[in-house]
């Protein structure tokens, strides 16, 4: 076991130093230069030489192995340096911005959790009948519905119902709940009910493959009490897929919410993302592509982790 | 780490598989009293399909024809489903819309899975350095938020419809590999495959005649599973101004600029497009359970 | 935005002495402005107390105003900050004080003096005197090495800056320039203080300290600024307000939601017509609307150096094609374009009449004529029916998608089959500077009405940074440079005129589509804001009050 758990965290650094390779390679390859934007984006003219001070000041203009060196000797030392476009510390703007992505991650996963665990494992059970049907459309049509569209929706119904639309700004939950939930609640929703969709589906599939195991035949052989049947034996075991959809989405969400942020003014990690890419900065956009990166294998490693634990023939695999 | 994303068989049992099922006008009759709901997505499917193909003869308006008079007309006689702020018709946008989305759809998801597929093959079957180096590849490919892969895509390459299709086509490589790979790591020892290597056949020629038929179920189920994903992320991408650009139809497009800021006064302009949206998606994911549910030999013993 | 024109104008007309120019100066000069209170925009008695809170759809790159080129700083920052002079919202293009008390200018116009108000203070409480605004020309006339000051060339007539003591200012020329005056009251020039400039001139693009009427308060990237009320302001009794907040908010939809559903009251840049209809439905006389026509243009350039567009027939051919009136009345409904004009903005002075515009390419009134003309100089030229070609374009909705769709169907409309290729601010700028395109849509927006800004991103582009067109063309910088010494304004006119008929119709180098037009919804119990053709002007806020409900 140790070995395995050694391994599976020895394979991380490489993938790491490739995915910071690649997002350094790609944005500078992109057409569009920090330093043009910055200072001639709308139209202005600044004067080549300006412009050249600037980039050394960035330090653009050495070498890229040696921007690079540099970047992972910061990052070696959890020193994620300075935004080229703010001129503030990443730390600083990732911080301002992690507290209402992880708020909206963790709210829109339990969202997903209390919807999706019972729904799916009343499809399973009740297979090939009405409520299956019901359960999965309901299941597919949030898989089906573009996320911005269902987020233009809410915000309309709000506005003409009643001439309302949730705070623009964030408020930190120990602040003031209040204006925090009815800030947030709503993309939770519009987040946790297409989210919902997907793990319902593995709940259904995941129940179903459980009841067709010896020991839930056994137990119901046995005449045991159907619920119990079910939330002991079947719905215990099912849970590990389940879990694993609903953790590697939650990975997701730290930075994938792009449209939902845009559409609900979110001053999330999502929109950040767009902003920094949009803006040609590096630094920043480096930074976000690898705390994503470190997110999704991390919970990927602890998924790993988990189903080496809980089924030993992985180990040997 | 993707194949617990999506439901699949461990391995594609394609030899059982054929045994087991009905074949020709029986079988289409079957599948309709068996899954009555991904009968209902193949048939919509089969209408987008046709509505795409047919578009240029069945469309009532040309969808770049303006008509000043009648901007933001709702949907009456004239215009079933209305007229845009460009006073351009609707149905006539939605049915041409079909084209970019069935296209980007179907060439992605295609791309997608068939490389995925051969590389998830090739990796499983050779095994040992390659296979490592692929899937440390792979794994990097998809650490990359999709949204940001496409963003990054299109800032690289600029917009348009191949390179659309190019941005979505990429991380849908690695997912399919993963999964693929897990079917060909068990299906690698079976003994007919044994027996291909014994007779002295080449690897590449083991890979695609006996390897990859033997992962088509898994193959079809997420090709299936990503052609709604990608009509789903082509719309995203044009809502976010990086898809397709006016005035060819897209219905990611519809969604855009116009159809937000007048969504309270010409509500058709989002509604019928965001609808048709809904719609392919849904039908694709119905399609794509019956396919799975059908092709899942442990499902199927149920 | 688009004030490269301003930037490099002085440096190659600065030869030249403009006598009517001049003349106007030294006649403005004389009658020496003396600051009065300002009045209200309203009869109404104004309430002090509350929070505006307006939304902004960008935000500021820095917060050194002369660096930037966006409304995206200057709508959030301008309150903090005081300008020598500024433009009298009520009565544009006026000029009145606004540090400046009092000013003079000699007889031959090479000497500016400025007589300062006494007692302004920094937020930091320390007094401002002459110095400070002598270190903020210096920096904006000949910045450090370094330092950004992006319209520094129109100042080149500026010799030097001299404080000879606490409350005089004095601007000594090289040569006359009529424009200085409008030029001291720009937007973007905040009063620093001197001892922080000569500390670290860079201190301003991530600090904020000033003379006007909010202090700063916070600023929490991605989402909203905060300003509030300076006690020492040199207006007593100004602001009215306590404070003000800025969100930021990028997404159009979600701004016209916020603004709808009261969580900001106003948008300064300006919105879409469908926009306001929506406000003013749903929410009644609880919204008043203000309207203005704009000192911005969307231009549409052809790449001279590319064929077919080096032929002049072709490019007539693109411009006779578009029907501009149609898309007056036609694109006035769905976003914020409207003019019809030239290359200067239709009412303003030197713009031309209708009577004379109509005469020139494409601003003809019979649209079947000028179709069946844009067919015969297509074919003349030898280019094909069907013929393909590529249109760039930015991928900001508002208004360059809605002119882009309409200008490729005209172009339709003439048997041309036109591609839009639409891109991100980054690729788009370096694509257009770099001459990788063959037409393209651009955008020239200016803080004031005046020939030699705007008619300088037409000269021939080694003379102006700011033509992508890729064109030479001597006539037109001969024409440029006796309208700027033309010395009665009849003859100025003629010039202009000329100047115009050449770009737009001889040579049909590259052209406006439409002007646009600035319409600001605003909630009715925001007061004391007047909307002026540029929506970089009047946005300190001084004015502005809240009326109770």
């Amino acid at each position: 076991m140790r070995r395995f758990i050694l391994t599976r965290f020895l394979v991380m650094i490489p993938t790491l130093l490739g995915v910071a390779l690649l997002v350094f390679l790609l944005l500078r390859v992109v057409p569009g230069d920090i330093v043009q934007l910055k200072y001639a984006g709308e139209g202005a003219f600044v004067p080549k030489e300006t412009l050249d001070l600037e980039r050394a000041r960035l330090g653009l203009d050495k070498p890229l192995w040696r921007q690079f060196v540099d970047w992972m000797w910061g990052m070696v030392r959890f020193d994620f340096g300075l935004s080229m476009w703010t001129g503030r510390p990443i730390r600083t703007e990732i911080a301002l911005r992690l507290q209402l992505s992880l708020q909206l991650a963790i709210m829109a996963t339990v969202i997903a959790s209390l919807l999706a665990i019972p729904l799916g494992t009343l499809a399973a059970v009740k297979q090939d009948t009405w409520v299956d049907h019901l359960v999965r459309i309901f299941s597919i049509a949030g898989l089906a519905t573009p996320s911005f569209w269902l987020g233009i929706l809410m915000i309309l119904s709000l506005l003409i119902l009643f001439g309302w639309i949730p705070p623009m700004t964030f408020t930190p939950v120990w602040v003031d709940p209040w204006a925090n939930l009815s800030q947030l609640i709503w993309p939770a929703l519009a987040v946790g009910y297409r989210y919902s969709a997907m793990a319902t589906r593995m709940t259904r599939s995941a129940v179903l493959e459980v009841l067709r195991e010896d020991y839930v035949r056994t137990a119901r052989a046995k005449g045991l009490w159907e619920p119990l049947v079910i939330a002991r034996h079947a719905l215990r075991n099912a849970l590990l897929p389940v879990t694993a959809v609903i953790g590697l989405e939650f990975a997701f969400l730290i930075g994938g919410l792009v449209v939902t942020e845009q559409v609900f003014n979110l001053n999330g990690i999502g929109m950040l993302f767009v902003e920094a890419i949009s803006r040609r900065d590096y630094t920043m956009t480096q930074a976000l592509v690898l705390l994503v990166g470190v997110t999704f294998i991390a919970v990927n490693f602890v998924l790993d982790l988990l189903y080496a634990i809980l089924d030993p023939r992985v180990r040997h695999r | 780490m993707g194949e617990r994303v999506f439901e699949l068989p461990e391995i594609g049992f394609s030899a059982r598989l054929e045994a087991a099922m009905p074949r020709g006008v029986s079988a289409l009759l079957w599948f309709l009293r068996k899954k009555p709901l991904g009968a209902a997505g193949a048939l919509v499917i089969g209408g987008m399909l046709l509505m795409a193909l047919a578009a240029g003869m069945v469309a009532p308006y040309d969808p770049l024809e303006t008509d000043f008079g009648a901007m933001l007309g709702p949907p009456g006689r004239a215009h079933w489903l209305g007229t845009d702020a460009f006073g351009r018709d609707v149905l006539s946008r939605i049915m041409h819309g079909a084209r970019t989305a069935l296209l980007v759809g179907f060439a992605s998801s295609f791309l997608g899975a068939t490389l995925g597929a051969l590389i998830g093959v090739a990796s499983g079957y050779l095994g040992g350095r390659v296979d490592l180096y692929t899937q440390r590849g792979m794994d990097i490919v998809i650490s990359f938020p999709i949204i940001v892969l496409a963003l990054t895509v299109v800032a690289m390459l600029g917009s348009g419809t191949f390179n659309l299709i190019l941005a979505i086509t990429i991380p849908f490589i690695p997912r399919v590999s993963q999964v693929v790979r897990a079917s060909a790591l068990s299906i690698r020892e079976m003994p007919y495959i044994e027996a291909a290597r014994a007779l002295g056949m080449g690897k590449a020629r083991i890979i695609l005649r006996h390897m990859f038929p033997n992962v088509m179920a898994s193959y079809l189920v997420m090709l299936t599973a990503f052609l709604g994903q990608a009509i789903l992320l082509e719309a995203s991408l044009s809502f976010l101004g990086l898809g397709t650009a006016e005035p060819t139809p897209s219905w990611g497009l519809m969604l855009r600029g116009a159809a937000v800021e007048f969504a309270e006064r010409a509500p058709w302009m989002a509604i019928f497009p965001g609808l048709t949206i809904s719609a392919a998606v849904f039908a694709f994911n119905v399609l794509g359970d019956a396919l799975r549910d059908i092709l899942d030999p442990k499902l199927r013993m149920a | 935005m688009g004030t490269q024109t301003e930037k490099v104008v002085r440096e190659y007309a600065r030869r030249f002495p403009r006598g009517v120019l001049l003349m106007a100066a030294l006649a403005f000069g004389f009658q020496a402005w003396t600051a009065d209170t300002p009045q209200a925009a309203t009869p109404e008695t104004p309430q002090p107390g509350g929070e505006l809170v307006f939304a902004v759809g960008a935000e500021p790159p820095s917060f050194d105003g002369h660096r930037e080129t966006t409304f995206a700083m200057i709508h959030p920052v301008a309150p903090h900050y005081s300008l020598l002079l500024k433009f009298d919202a009520d009565n544009y293009p006026k000029i009145v004080g606004d540090l400046a008390e009092s000013w003079t200018v000699s007889r031959d116009g090479l000497t500016f003096t400025f007589k300062i108000r006494d007692g302004v203070k920094f937020h930091d409480g320390s007094l401002l005197t002459a110095r400070d605004i002598k270190a903020t020309y210096d920096k904006i006339v000949a910045p450090p090495a370094g330092v950004v000051s992006v319209r520094k060339a129109s100042y080149a007539a500026v010799d030097r800056v001299e404080a000879p003591d606490a409350r005089t200012v004095v601007f000594r020329l090289k040569w006359p320039e009529a424009s200085m005056l409008a030029n001291l009251a720009s937007p973007w020039n905040f009063i620093y203080k001197a001892d922080i400039l000569a500390k670290d001139p860079r201190w301003y693009e991530k600090n904020i300290l000033g003379t006007g009427p909010f202090k700063f308060v916070e600023y929490v990237s991605g989402s909203h600024w905060v300003g509030k009320r300076h006690e020492d302001y040199f207006v007593k009794g100004r602001p009215y307000l306590d404070g003000y907040r800025a969100l930021f908010i990028r997404d159009t939809a979600a701004r016209l939601a916020a603004v709808r559903g009261g969580r900001a009251l106003v948008e300064f840049r300006g919105d879409s017509p469908a926009a306001r209809d929506d406000l003013v439905r749903a929410l009644g006389d609880k919204v008043v609307v203000q309207e203005s026509t704009w000192i911005c243009a969307l231009t549409l350039v052809i790449n001279a150096e590319k064929k077919p567009f080096d032929d002049p027939r072709v490019r007539r051919a693109l411009t006779v094609a578009v029907d501009r009136w149609e898309a007056s009345r036609v694109l006035s409904k769905i976003a914020f374009l409207k003019g019809v004009g030239g290359l200067l903005r239709p009412g303003s002075e030197y713009a031309m009449p209708e009577a004379e515009l109509t005469k020139l390419a494409g601003f003809g009134k019979n649209i079947e004529a000028s179709r069946t003309e844009a067919r015969r100089l297509l074919r003349e030229a030898g280019v094909p029916d069907g013929f393909k070609f590529t249109f760039k374009n930015r991928d900001v909705a508002m208004p360059y998608q809605p002119m882009g769709i309409y200008l490729i169907d005209q172009w339709r409309k003439v048997g041309l089959n036109v591609t839009q290729i639409v891109q991100e601010t980054g690729p788009y700028t370096a694509d257009l500077r770099a001459g990788n395109y063959e037409t393209n849509q651009d955008f020239a927006c200016d803080f004031m009405d005046e020939p030699d800004l705007q008619l300088f991103k037409y000269l021939s582009s080694d003379k102006s940074p700011a033509n992508y067109g890729r064109y030479k063309d001597p006539t037109l910088d001969d024409l440029y440079l006796k309208q700027a010494r033309a010395t009665d304004p009849a003859e100025r006119k003629k010039l202009v005129w000329a100047f115009e008929r050449r770009v737009l119709d001889e040579m049909a180098y590259q052209w406006p589509t439409l002007w646009w037009q600035r319409i600001i919804p605003q909630w009715a119990k925001l007061k004391g804001w007047k909307i002026t053709p540029s929506h970089y002007l009047n946005q300190d806020l001084r004015d502005v009050w809240l009326a109770k409900e």
